[in-house]
């Protein structure tokens, strides 16, 4: 006979607020778990309820990362901090060539927290995880007083396999290549800070905020021994990236800023701040420096993916002992596209 | 109809730089003051020098609000912020200009003062009203154009029973600055500095017209031309300039006139009168102490002054001494005539507000200037 | 920036290319529908008047001929 079940109480979604008692490694963390974590991700492994996963590795070359969110605030237009972490820790694999397989997810939670807003993060974050065909399969949580986490920072880790013969590296770019990428500028950053209290304006522009491992296995199958690097310019934007890879690689670039991607609202919104589009967070777009004679299949490529629809050539590797980033403006001018030295948007991933 | 793009056409700038070329006189050096934080970033953000012909010389006046604030300004604004009971609200632009000793309200804000950056002075009148037992002073600088802003808020705090806002004013008048630069012995005697004509500030002459200008055309026989802030109205104004000096002539002319009419604002101008009078002297970084060049509260609106509520005092506080922004903000020297520049002096560690603000000339340099150091010009189109 | 709804106490809905922002009319006189406004630091300076405006734009169009 089996014993009878003792009664327990079903989470509050509606009203119920995450306590103390929901990190302390008790009941009530193993039922938060497992009402809102497991439901959410629905695979073996996190039901298997271990400390750890396992899974077998194919010969060759893996790539791990990490990442934390801690985006302000946690639901924005086109997201929340939940597809966010997904998106972005397999980006962060995807830059590398590499086939995303198993992620993590670690969430420090703060007391008070609404569990109704917990629960609507994970099922988000388990949507985006099945749509991209990459299982959470490890987790943690914990709780902290109040005033002591904004709501839930989220950390994850990733892990990947790189196709044999695949070696992108930061410092691949040589003069001559091409500077491709994937769609508009800009997207994200405005997204989040349209919610933004202190600023509050309206617009319909949706963050951009997508699983790239799609568009860039097609990249590699076009033309994968022709492509230096990938990058993906999050937090600092095109900017950040372009300086960043110009100091790795020793160069320069020379960009036509009528080539990059830009929505007339993102410009607009960006013009209402004072801000510059290209130093403006992305999250679901890539910068790729391809050899120039692979170039237009690649990008072919990219236009043929619906996440790369707006793809485009912006530019060229040059040689550059200063590393600049260079700008032809729209007027046939020049300038020169600085990285920045401070966030100028806080909390932007 | 956007009254924006329409502004930025780059095939118009072009024919504009083709006309400016075709009408400039090979014999003739052309130099021509910007002194208005708008032209400064339109230039530099579309690289407009590199559209003007080798004769046309660009100048960077004191145009920049944040660059001409003396450090002994900054130092009392830190000071105030570290009180526990005050908020200090600011715009974006102040938070790392460097005060004395390396400090900036970015730095004390890590330290724990409750500095909150605002987008709009509203915002700050907000904070009060949600926050009464907070003490909000807001941090207010700049020229004509946002003084108007600064007295709107103190009439809704007023309106509004709020007796806990009040108002670190360091708002300068741009005429004052004017006169003193061309009263200076660099241009006026020494002729280090050779100024051939003014581009009229955009914003500031939407508030206080075309009309203040008249007097620096009559007085010291320099035309002046005031222009839009996107760049085709700069690369026009500059066409009407090349003009001007070609006839001999020195007048102010309104390329702006979408915007700005001979009296200005007369509603804004009124706000502001009734609130705030001149003061007799004002420290300018650079310049020194200029006469009848700022303002502050009258005394009807004591309660409203952060120095008054606060006894605050300022002193005055010595920049690096190989900080050339002063000589900079004159149009003296150029930023690549500074030692620090580029070495010790980067937008990652600013020694000086020219550095620091987006409007300042140093900023522009580095953004732009080196570029053009590097790279031959682009030739006007045909 | 284009007025796109006058709003009470002096505020009013200014928008570009899809953008909307609340800003203050304070400053200036007759506000309504359709003006287009210089924006300074949430405040409307000036009327952009559209008869100078297109004057400007053809002056800046004619620039090379004559």
């Amino acid at each position: 006979m089996n014993a009878p079940k003792s009664y327990r109480r079903k989470l509050d979604l509606a009203n119920g607020r995450v306590d103390l008692s929901h990190g302390a490694g008790g009941r009530a963390m193993a039922q938060l778990i497992e009402d809102i974590f497991h439901r959410a991700f629905d695979n073996d492994w996190l039901r298997a309820g271990n400390d750890q996963s396992a899974f077998d590795v194919a010969a060759g070359r893996m790539v791990m990362t990490t990442d934390g969110y801690v985006v302000s605030p946690l639901f924005f237009p086109g997201g929340d901090i939940g597809s966010l972490a997904v998106h972005g820790t397999i980006n962060d694999i995807a830059m590398a060539g590499a086939t995303p397989l198993y992620l993590s997810a670690s969430f420090i939670i703060e007391e008070g927290f609404p569990l109704g807003d917990l629960d609507r993060i994970a099922r988000s974050m388990g949507e985006a995880s099945r749509a991209a065909g990459v299982p959470v399969i490890t987790g943690d949580t914990k709780v902290v007083e109040r005033g002591k986490a904004d709501g839930v920072f989220i950390s994850t880790a990733g892990v990947g396999r790189v196709p044999p013969g695949l070696n992108f590296a930061s410092d691949a770019a040589r003069p001559g290549d091409v500077v491709l990428i994937s769609g508009s500028i800009g997207d994200h950053g405005v997204a989040v800070m349209s919610k933004r209290e202190n600023l509050a304006f309206d617009t319909e522009i949706l963050s951009d905020s997508a699983a790239l491992h799609g568009v860039v296995a097609a990249m590699v199958a076009a033309g994968g021994a022709s492509i230096r690097v990938l990058r993906d310019p999050t937090r600092g934007g095109l900017a950040a990236t372009l300086n960043e890879l110009a100091n790795q690689s020793d160069v320069g670039f020379q960009i036509d800023e009528e080539a990059i991607p830009l929505k007339p609202q993102v410009a607009a919104a960006c013009e209402f701040l004072g801000l510059d589009p290209l130093n403006v967070a992305n999250e679901g777009k890539l910068v790729a420096i391809v050899a120039p004679d692979a170039a237009d299949v690649v990008l072919a490529a990219m236009r043929a993916h619906p996440l790369g629809l707006e793809s485009a050539r912006i530019g060229v590797v040059v040689e550059d002992p200063h590393h600049f980033v260079e700008m032809r403006t729209s007027f046939g001018g020049g300038r020169i596209v600085d990285w920045l030295s401070g966030e100028q948007l806080p909390r932007i991933c | 109809m956007k009254y924006v793009d329409e502004y930025r056409d780059g095939k118009i700038a072009r024919t504009l730089a083709a006309a400016i070329a075709a009408e400039v006189s090979p014999s003739l050096e052309y130099h021509f003051m910007e002194f208005c934080g708008g032209h400064t970033h339109a230039i530099s953000r579309y690289g407009l020098e590199d559209l003007l012909p080798p004769n046309v010389h660009m100048i960077h006046g004191p145009g920049c609000p944040v660059c001409v604030l003396p450090i002994g300004r900054i130092d009392t604004a830190i000071t105030l912020s570290r009180r526990p009971e005050v908020t200090l609200c600011t715009y974006g632009d102040l938070m790392r200009v460097p005060g004395s000793k390396g400090s900036s309200l970015m730095k004390a804000k890590a330290e724990g003062a409750d500095i909150r950056m605002v987008y709009s002075t509203l915002d700050a009148v907000r904070i009060a009203e949600a926050e009464p037992h907070r003490e909000v002073v807001f941090f207010a600088i700049g020229f004509e154009t946002t003084t108007p802003p600064t007295a709107l808020a103190i009439r809704f705090a007023r309106e509004k029973g709020l007796g806990n806002f009040t108002i670190f004013c360091n708002h300068v008048l741009t005429p004052a600055a004017v006169q003193n630069i061309l009263d200076s012995p660099d241009v006026k005697l020494l002729g280090t500095v050779k100024i051939d004509g003014f581009v009229g500030p955009a914003h500031v002459s939407t508030v206080i017209g075309a009309k203040p200008f008249r007097v620096f055309a009559k007085e010291f026989k320099k035309p002046v031309v005031v222009a839009g802030f996107e760049p085709l109205d700069v690369m026009q104004a500059i066409l009407m300039l090349v003009r001007q000096v070609n006839q001999g002539r020195h007048e102010v002319e309104n390329q702006y006139i979408r915007a700005v009419t001979e009296l200005g604002n007369a509603k804004a101008q009124a706000l502001v009168a009734e609130m705030f009078e001149v003061v007799v002297s004002f420290e300018w970084r650079g310049l020194g102490d200029v006469p009848d060049s700022a303002l502050r509260l009258r005394a009807a609106y004591e309660s409203f002054d952060a120095e008054k509520r606060f006894g605050l005092v300022s002193h005055p506080a010595k920049d690096n001494p190989a900080c050339e922004c002063g000589a900079i903000l004159r149009g003296v020297k150029r930023p690549r005539d500074c030692k620090l520049f580029g070495a010790v002096c980067t937008p990652d560690n600013p020694m000086g507000s020219c550095m620091v603000s987006s409007e300042g000339a140093c900023a522009a340099h580095w953004t732009y200037g080196r570029f053009r150091e590097k790279n031959a010009r682009v030739e006007a189109a045909a | 920036m284009r007025v796109t709804e006058v709003l009470p106490n002096e505020m009013a809905k200014v928008t570009l290319d899809g953008v909307s922002k609340i800003i203050s009319t304070a400053l200036i006189d007759d506000v309504a529908v359709g003006d287009y406004i210089v924006l300074h630091v949430g405040y409307a300076l000036a009327k952009i008047d559209p008869e100078e405006a297109e004057r400007t734009l053809e002056m800046l169009a004619s620039a090379g001929v004559a």
